[in-house]
């Protein structure tokens, strides 16, 4: 067959303006937004969640007596209090990974990335929009469980800046964390319909052997090792440094917050999350 | 196969150029050597049975898939290489609905609208697909005839140069359908080049300027509505019954021949019927045709990926 090539005259089609891809994903970032909020499922499993296993957990143990009480009895802090740093950690998570994993592959399985990559939105707007959405409603989240903590379960907040700005660079680096690693998970479910079937147990299990509903120290210590391979055993240590009193450190895994190693863990998991995206997202699998 | 003639169109006035465009899976050949070009301000159907390789084509055409051979211009681009700038000149409505489910009709078009530089009225656009009463509802809450306007107007809202159609009518009930053609005459005449891939043969003839027929990935014919298939598929056909069984002669006489019926019968001739082949008849007859070719010829080329 002879190969015949074409000529290409300049095409009629004009250049578009510069700066449109952060525009246009900041214009994302509302509508991702508005449509988190309309889906209740995602609202009730991700959004209420950890508002929900917090309200359970202070209620259910609130006559197990406090955590870390001194040797008659006195003083230690409530069940509620002993937990929260682990419902905020989970909280993190949830917002990113479950989020962004079930939510993105759905997108992908349904015909919304297809359509969108036919279009002229630049996929950088597509991934604004997706991490604005994330953190506009991580930080409505951890405000409702900390004000829902405080108000309804009188459970003492840290009054030390040093505190809340450990608070803030670690609520940081976990939520970018988590959104990237959600994005990369995105690639694994086969269909939409499969995308919380696979994205569910693997984040449940991780809430499960890193120290959020259980004290991490009762675990046996090869567990221990394999949760300390993933992100969010360090953040809820971390977190546990900015909502436990410091007499506290001494029960961790290694007597210590350790918190160079929280953000050294973290932030290494944010680097292979941000390669798996570049290297497994596209618009549509061509030839699939 | 069929060279395409550029006819009186100047070369340089097509939008799309297609030149010995192959696509294979494998052992599978889903378009094999098809060649034709569409020409700016005209509407062009792709017209072929299921897995005869219109959709992987018109895929091809819209950058989602690559080829395996040939060369194609899209707008004066090789749609493989294409950036944003080249898709802010397309409108895509593909085969299948995307969902959205959440998301209201206005919101949806709004949102498209925001991606392109010199986007139309969204009240207009909505208005001409039929969907202003239904501009708050949920695109979940639609029946799939309703959803299927949004993709057209998500598809028309950016002003675009060229339109690409697949399938866009499947699922409308005959007003729709005639409400849709409106739409297709009304951006044609503002100068948008279309093309069209449908199972109605109705809405080509309605629609296009001029038709390709492709089945088991060629090209089988290509030309103007009215002349594709030649002059013999278009000679009327004169069908009477009578001991004999069912009769049927070609003719360019059909009146003559239904007189020498009356003259030599005795009076009335049974079922008569005088039928000017539409295109849906030239159509069966050219795919027809290449069906049991490639049956009796070879296997390989058989059923085409969509």
């Amino acid at each position: 067959m002879s190969e015949q090539t074409l000529t290409r005259p300049a095409g009629p089609v004009p250049a578009l303006p510069r700066g449109r891809g952060i525009r246009l994903g900041l214009a994302r970032i509302a509508y991702e937004t508005r449509v988190y909020f309309r889906v209740g499922d995602q609202v009730f499993f991700t959004f209420l969640f950890p508002v929900v296993m917090l309200s359970i957990f202070a209620t259910a143990f609130s006559t197990a007596g406090n955590v870390g009480t001194d040797p008659d009895g006195s003083g230690g802090i409530s069940q509620g209090a002993y937990f929260l740093p682990g419902m905020v950690a989970a909280g993190i998570l949830l917002s990113g990974v479950q989020n962004l994993a079930t939510d993105i592959a759905t997108e992908k399985s349904d015909g919304t990335l297809k359509r969108l990559g036919g279009s002229p939105l630049p996929v950088i707007s597509y991934f604004i929009g997706k991490m604005g959405q994330v953190f506009v409603t991580s930080v409505a989240q951890v405000a409702l469980l900390l004000v829902v903590a405080r108000v309804a379960f009188s459970i003492e907040l840290p009054t030390e800046p040093e505190k809340w700005l450990t608070f803030g660079w670690l609520y940081l680096l976990g939520i970018v964390t988590s959104a990237v690693l959600g994005i990369a998970l995105s690639a694994l479910p086969r269909s939409g319909k499969s995308a919380t079937a696979v994205v569910i147990p693997i984040v449940l299990v991780l809430q499960f052997i890193s120290g959020v509903y259980l004290t991490f120290t009762m675990l046996p210590d090869w567990l221990q090792n394999i949760a300390s391979l993933f992100p969010l055993k360090w953040l809820a240590q971390g977190m546990r440094s900015v909502f436990l009193p410091e007499s506290f450190a001494a029960v961790e895994q290694n007597g210590a917050w350790e918190l160079g190693l929280v953000g050294i863990n973290l932030l290494i998991w944010c680097i292979v999350g941000l390669v798996l995206c570049r290297l497994t997202f596209r618009w549509i699998r061509k030839d699939s | 196969m069929t060279i395409p003639e550029p006819g009186h169109h100047e070369s340089t006035d097509a939008v799309v150029s297609v030149r010995n465009l192959a696509k294979r899976y494998g052992a599978l050949t889903a378009v094999d050597g098809v060649s034709f070009d569409i020409y700016r301000g005209e509407t062009f159907a792709l017209l072929g049975p299921n897995g005869a390789g219109k959709s992987t084509t018109i895929e091809i055409l819209e950058g989602f898939r690559d080829r395996s051979s040939g060369d194609v211009s899209v707008l004066g681009r090789d749609p493989q290489k294409a950036d944003l700038a080249w898709k802010a000149q397309l409108g895509i409505v593909l085969q299948s609905s995307a969902e959205a489910a959440h998301v209201s009709v206005r919101e949806q078009v709004e949102q498209f609208a925001a991606y392109y530089e010199n986007p139309r009225d969204v009240d207009e656009v909505l208005d001409a697909v039929g969907l202003a009463e239904k501009a708050k509802t949920r695109i979940g809450k639609l029946s799939g005839g309703q959803r299927r306007r949004v993709d057209v107007a998500l598809g028309v809202i950016g002003r675009p140069q060229l339109l690409f159609l697949d399938e866009p009518t499947t699922g409308f009930d005959p007003e729709a359908r005639r409400h849709f053609w409106e739409l297709i005459r009304s951006l044609k005449a503002d100068g948008t080049t279309i093309l069209l891939t449908t199972h109605y043969l109705d809405e080509a003839a309605q629609l296009a300027d001029r038709v390709a027929v492709i089945a088991n990935g060629r090209l089988v014919e290509i030309g103007p509505v009215d002349t594709i298939g030649g002059a013999d598929a278009r000679v009327p056909v004169v069908r009477w019954r009578d001991a004999g069984g069912l009769h049927e002669e070609r003719t360019h006489t059909p009146a003559a021949v239904v007189s020498r019926l009356f003259a030599a019968g005795a009076g009335e001739p049974r079922d008569l019927e005088v039928i000017r082949p539409t295109l849906e008849d030239v159509y069966l007859d050219l795919v027809g045709t290449q069906v049991t070719d490639a049956a009796t010829t070879t296997e390989s080329t058989g059923a085409a990926h969509v």
